[in-house]
């Protein structure tokens, strides 16, 4: 391809016409965006300028990134939520001049700031896409200020083909990697994106999905357990599940086979950092082993139990001025991410930094959980370390049951007997706590610092 | 609470947990010999706290670290006057 990618030119390819991007609140029509802007006549005025986009809905952010990328040097996605110090530390790393926000005020004071409003107002004149901009990205750590990575459409694209018609939906929010990955997935495709905006309980947002005639469906294993458990699952059929930015057991892809027997279910590897890796469909947690040695675009390999992962879909580059590099001599990214081989199986054993350690041996929290949650009885589950002046630490288990009403006496006993039988003696809690839910991330993924 | 049947009733539970065959008990048993291996006194430790709301040896006020049955009744017993 000689002219560089564009959103414009990915909605174009595909044809704008009857497709929309909708949450709750705002319905964005994609052909209106030929002659109608968002932004006004700010818009023009953000012309190469490093843009901090920082605004509530969702489909406030899509229509400020079609009509901005091409058109700036650099879009900086906010997360929401994100409170003035985030934004702020955000701001200065990626040398943020100028503002995009959705309220009275700007939420920082920058240079530049231009409020974006939904409907769009009628915008006649409009450049076309001139330059190729920079994406910049949040990582998914949770404390400390944001760490930025800068991405551009080539390497957010390289995992998505041609497709069919697909009406896709996100758990995601899409100002971050993996809700990303369904936005522009959704662009290139020929059909509309149904988002689950701020407020709207995951019920209201599968019975809203009830009448689209939605095909494909994305979100965090965090985000299908909630839906499992909302009771209103059944009102979609996806005939395509995707599961990434969590580890994906073999309790939730049952779960999700069982609930939808037709569809292709997928888990998919990725990070903000290393791009999207690959995806496995075979409904079995892990992933072959031969994928270490496979002809493939994205190289892998195991270097002390964690993966590594070499790719052109990476990002370039952390920003800022102490910025560690990304890759090492060999350009392989590390993800942190630690895999045990089983057979000729790789399984995620968590983060290399959350492992308890009891009496100096190591408890991966995600390997308990997915034993606890392959019990019949168990929805989700969340592990963690206690204190205990003996061993320095013991495990400690949070459970949401399926049926969290009159469990049945001796569950609890019941279930840690299972993990006895499965798992050695130091990974087994030491005691249960039922619990209604568990908290989640604003990125969706099980909250571990609780 | 008679601290004494509480104990003793977890360390019978935690060794059945985990397989393990406890030795005949009295005052004079020592830890170490009780049949139960650390990982299962550090879980004994927690289920005492569950039972009764402390856990004296994290306190800080341990003169001396129990070493026998007797000295880690006595310490419960003592914590909770």
């Amino acid at each position: 391809m000689s002219e560089s990618p564009s959103l414009r030119g990915l909605i174009a390819r595909a044809g704008a016409g009857g497709r929309v991007i909708a949450t709750q609140k705002h319905v964005l029509a994609l052909d209106a965006l030929a002659q109608e802007s968002s932004l006004g006549p700010g818009a023009e005025r953000l012309k190469d300028s490093s843009v901090l986009l920082a605004v509530g809905d969702m489909a406030l952010a899509a229509a400020a990134l079609i009509e901005l990328d091409g058109r700036v040097r650099r879009l900086v996605l906010a997360p929401p939520g994100w409170d003035s110090d985030k934004l702020a530390s955000a701001a200065r790393t990626a040398q943020a001049d100028s503002i995009v926000h959705d309220g009275d005020a700007p939420p920082l004071a920058l240079p530049l700031a231009v409020r974006c409003q939904l409907p769009m107002r009628s915008a006649p004149e409009r450049a076309p896409p001139h330059r190729l901009t920079e994406w910049v990205l949040p990582t998914s750590g949770t404390s400390g200020p944001p760490k930025l990575v800068a991405h551009d459409l080539a390497t957010l694209t390289g995992a998505i083909g041609e497709a069919p018609l697909q009406q896709w939906a996100t758990f995601y929010d899409i100002r971050r990697y993996g809700g990303l990955q369904i936005f522009l997935r959704a662009l290139s495709g020929r059909g509309s994106l149904f988002l689950n905006g701020e407020g709207e309980s995951v019920d209201a947002f599968l019975d809203r999905l009830a009448h689209v005639g939605l095909t494909h469906m994305s979100g965090t294993p965090s985000h299908w357990r909630k839906a499992l458990m909302s009771g209103h699952a059944d009102r979609i059929h996806p005939g395509y599940v995707r599961l990434s930015g969590e580890i994906a057991d073999d309790a939730i892809l049952d779960a999700l086979a069982a609930t939808y027997p037709r569809a292709h279910i997928e888990h998919a590897y990725a990070s903000t950092e290393a791009g999207v890796a690959f995806a496995v469909d075979d409904r079995r947690a892990g992933f072959p082993a031969a994928y270490l040695t496979r002809e493939s675009p994205v190289e892998l390999r195991v270097v002390d139990g964690a993966l590594q992962v070499r790719s052109a879909r990476r990002a370039h580059r952390f920003l800022g001025p102490d910025a560690p590099a990304l890759v090492d001599a060999e350009g392989f990214v590390d993800t942190g991410d630690m895999v045990v081989l089983r057979g000729d199986r790789y399984h995620f054993a968590g983060r290399r930094g959350g492992i308890v350690n009891v009496g100096g041996a190591k408890v991966h929290p995600e390997e308990v959980e997915a034993t606890l949650n392959a019990h019949p009885a168990v929805r989700a589950s969340r592990v963690y370390a206690k204190a205990n002046p003996v061993t320095g630490a013991l495990v400690m288990a949070d459970v949401v049951l399926r049926d969290p009403v009159d469990p049945a006496p001796g569950l609890d006993r019941d279930i840690l007997a299972v993990c006895r039988q499965r798992l050695a003696p130091h990974m087994v809690p030491v005691r249960l706590r039922f619990v209604t839910e568990l908290a989640m991330t604003d990125g969706g993924k099980l909250a571990r610092n609780g | 609470m008679d601290i004494r049947a509480v104990i003793l009733n977890e360390m019978n539970t935690v060794a059945a947990e985990n397989n393990r065959r406890l030795a005949p008990l009295d005052n004079a048993t020592t830890l170490v010999e009780s049949g139960l291996d650390s990982l299962c006194f550090a879980i004994l430790i927690a289920r005492l706290e569950d039972a009764t709301g402390i856990d004296p040896l994290s306190s800080g006020a341990v003169g001396r670290y129990p070493t026998t049955l007797g000295e880690l009744i006595a310490l419960y017993e003592s914590a909770l006057v």
